[in-house]
C-alpha cells in the first residue's frame, strides 16, 4: 500500500485530497489533548497556542523529567468517541486539520469535518512504544493544572503512522466496519449452538 | 513485588504475543489489518527491550492474593502499596486514579479502594495474580440479564453464545482489539465482574474442564472473528485472540452473562511466593 507523507499544521488542499482508506505518515508539530482539554475548549476556555491546521491528538502520554528535560515515554492514543460531545465545537471554533486518535467519532464530528475541512487519523491503539520513538521532542506544556496526562503537549514528531477513518468528504470506515458486522451478526444469530454429546 | 508489576507493565505475556503473531500470519498480505499488527508487535518488542510501558495507560492494577491468612497478608499489601507509588515516580505506571469527588489525580495510583486487593484463603502455597487492566477495554465491559429480548437470548448456552458475540460487535474498535474476553455464566452483579475477569489470568492454550464451556469458547472465538471487526475495528479476520468462560451457582431469579473484555495489551502474571516472601515460581 502507498503511504502519504503530510506535515502538520496541514494545508486545506492536502486534507482535501485525503480519502478514507489512505495510510499516511505524518510529522511535524502536533498537539495532545483528551478529556479536560475538550471539556476545557469547548465550553469556551482559551487554546494557550493557535491550533489551526495543527493535528489535535487524544492521547494521554507517560511522561517523566530527566536532566530539567521532558520525556515521553509511552504516547498511544485514547478512545476518541468520549470526545464526541465537545469536538464538533472545537473543530468549527479552533479549525484543527486533523483529529486523530482511536475507534473513530460519532455523526456530529463527521458533519463538522466535511464543513470545516478536517479528517480523522485513527492511530494503532496501545503501540505506545512504537508510536513514542516518533515523538522527537517536546516542545512544551500547557494547561498543566489538569495533571500530567490531561495536560496540552506541544509535540515534534516524525513519521507516525496513521489510517484516514474518516475524510472531509463525509465518509467513515467506521460506519462501514459497523455494518458490515452488524449484518454478519445477524447471519452468525442464525446459527444455535448445540453440544452434540 | 517491585519486579513482579514492572515486568506486568514491560512484557507482555509469551502466550498473548505469541497469538498475536499467528494472527498476523492469518491476516491477508500487506492490509490493513496486517500493517496494525505489525505496529502492535513492533511496539510489544519496543517496550520488553527498553524496559518502558506497553501501553501508556499502564491500567488499574488488580490484586488476588491466595494463601493462608496470617500476618505476612498486611507485609504483602504495604509491599504493594510501595512498589505502586515507587513505579509511579519512574513512569513506569501512569497516574491513573482520580478521586471522583474532588475530581483530582491522585499523582501515586493509589486511592480510595485502589489498588483493588482481593484476599483469598487458602491452606497452601500463597500466590499473587496481578493484572494492569486498560480503561479502554474495562469500558467495553458489560453484563447481560437474561432473558434479552433485544438480541433474543434466554437462558441457556444459546443465550450465553448471543450475549458474548453481541458485546463483541458492541465494542467494535474501541477496546483495542483484537481482545481477550474473560466471561463468567451467573453469580449476581457483583461476583459476575469479578469472575470474568479471574478467567482473563488463565493461558490462552489452556483447555476448559467443562465439556460444554470448552464447547462454546471454540464456537464463540471463531464466530466472533467471523465478524469481520478486525485489528482496531478497523475490519480483518482478528477480532479476538481468545474467550475464557467460567461460571458461577446463580439464584433462582437472576441469569446473568457478564463479559470483561481485555485488549490485546492483556497483561497479567502469577507468581508463587516462597517462605520469605519472594517470587519461588513464575506460574
Ligand atoms: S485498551 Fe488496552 S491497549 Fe488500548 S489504550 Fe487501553 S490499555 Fe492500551
Amino acid at each position: 500500500m502507498d503511504i502519504k507523507h503530510i506535515t502538520s499544521p496541514l494545508q486545506q488542499e492536502v486534507i482535501k485530497k485525503l480519502a478514507v482508506g489512505d495510510m499516511v505518515s505524518i510529522s511535524g508539530r502536533i498537539v495532545t489533548g483528551r478529556d479536560q482539554i475538550h471539556k476545557y475548549l469547548a465550553s469556551g476556555g482559551n487554546p494557550p497556542i493557535d491550533l489551526s491546521g495543527l493535528v489535535i491528538y487524544h492521547c494521554g502520554p507517560v511522561v517523566i523529567k530527566e536532566k530539567g528535560q521532558w520525556k515521553i515515554t509511552a504516547a498511544g492514543p485514547t478512545t476518541s468517541v468520549r470526545e464526541e460531545p465537545y469536538q464538533a465545537e472545537i473543530i468549527s471554533k479552533l479549525r484543527p486539520g486533523a483529529i486523530m486518535g482511536k475507534g473513530g467519532m460519532g455523526e456530529k464530528t463527521r458533519k463538522a469535518m466535511s464543513e470545516c475541512g478536517c479528517v480523522y487519523l485513527h492511530a494503532t491503539g496501545g503501540a505506545a512504544q512504537y508510536l513514542a520513538e516518533c515523538i522527537v521532542k517536546v516542545e512544551g506544556v500547557y494547561l498543566e493544572q489538569f495533571g500530567q496526562p490531561e495536560s496540552m503537549w506541544l509535540l515534534t514528531i516524525k513519521d507516525l503512522p496513521a489510517l484516514v477513518t474518516m475524510d472531509s468528504h463525509g465518509n467513515s470506515l467506521h460506519d462501514t466496519v459497523l455494518n458490515d458486522s452488524s449484518k454478519r451478526l445477524e447471519g452468525l444469530f442464525s446459527q444455535p449452538f448445540s453440544v452434540r454429546k | 513485588m517491585y519486579d513482579l508489576i514492572r515486568k506486568t507493565s514491560t512484557v507482555l505475556p509469551e502466550d498473548v504475543t505469541l497469538a498475536i503473531k499467528k494472527a498476523i500470519a492469518r491476516e491477508e498480505k500487506s492490509s490493513v489489518a496486517e500493517q496494525t499488527l505489525d505496529i502492535i508487535l513492533k511496539s510489544i518488542v519496543l517496550s520488553s527491550k527498553n524496559g518502558l510501558p506497553i501501553c501508556q495507560d499502564t491500567g488499574t492494577v488488580l490484586v488476588m492474593i491466595e494463601g493462608r491468612p496470617d500476618k505476612s497478608i498486611f507485609h504483602l499489601e504495604k509491599s504493594i502499596k510501595d512498589a505502586i507509588r515507587k513505579l509511579t515516580k519512574e513512569g513506569i505506571l501512569r497516574q491513573n486514579c482520580v478521586c471522583p469527588l474532588t475530581e483530582k489525580n491522585t499523582l501515586d495510583n493509589t486511592g480510595k479502594y485502589v489498588p483493588q486487593i482481593h484476599f483469598e484463603p487458602v491452606n497452601g502455597p500463597t500466590r499473587i495474580s496481578i493484572m494492569l487492566k486498560g480503561g479502554g477495554s474495562e469500558n467495553m465491559s458489560t453484563q447481560y440479564s437474561l432473558p434479552n429480548s433485544k438480541i433474543q437470548a434466554g437462558r441457556d448456552m444459546e443465550g450465553v453464545r448471543r450475549c458474548i458475540l453481541d458485546a463483541v460487535f458492541q465494542a467494535q474498535g474501541k477496546g483495542c482489539a483484537p481482545g481477550i474476553l474473560g466471561v463468567c455464566i451467573g453469580g449476581d452483579r457483583a461476583s459476575g465482574y469479578l469472575i470474568a475477569k479471574k478467567q482473563l489470568f488463565r493461558k490462552l492454550d489452556d483447555k476448559n474442564p467443562s465439556p460444554v464451556l470448552a464447547a462454546l469458547e471454540k464456537t464463540v472465538l471463531k464466530q466472533a472473528n467471523e465478524l469481520n471487526v478486525g485489528p482496531m475495528g478497523l475490519g480483518g479476520k482478528t477480532t479476538l485472540l481468545g474467550v475464557k468462560i467460567g461460571h458461577a451457582g446463580r439464584h433462582p431469579a437472576c441469569y446473568f452473562v457478564t463479559v470483561s473484555y481485555s485488549c490485546w495489551a492483556t497483561r497479567r502474571y502469577v507468581v508463587e511466593l516462597n517462605q520469605k516472601g519472594e517470587i519461588k515460581k513464575w506460574i
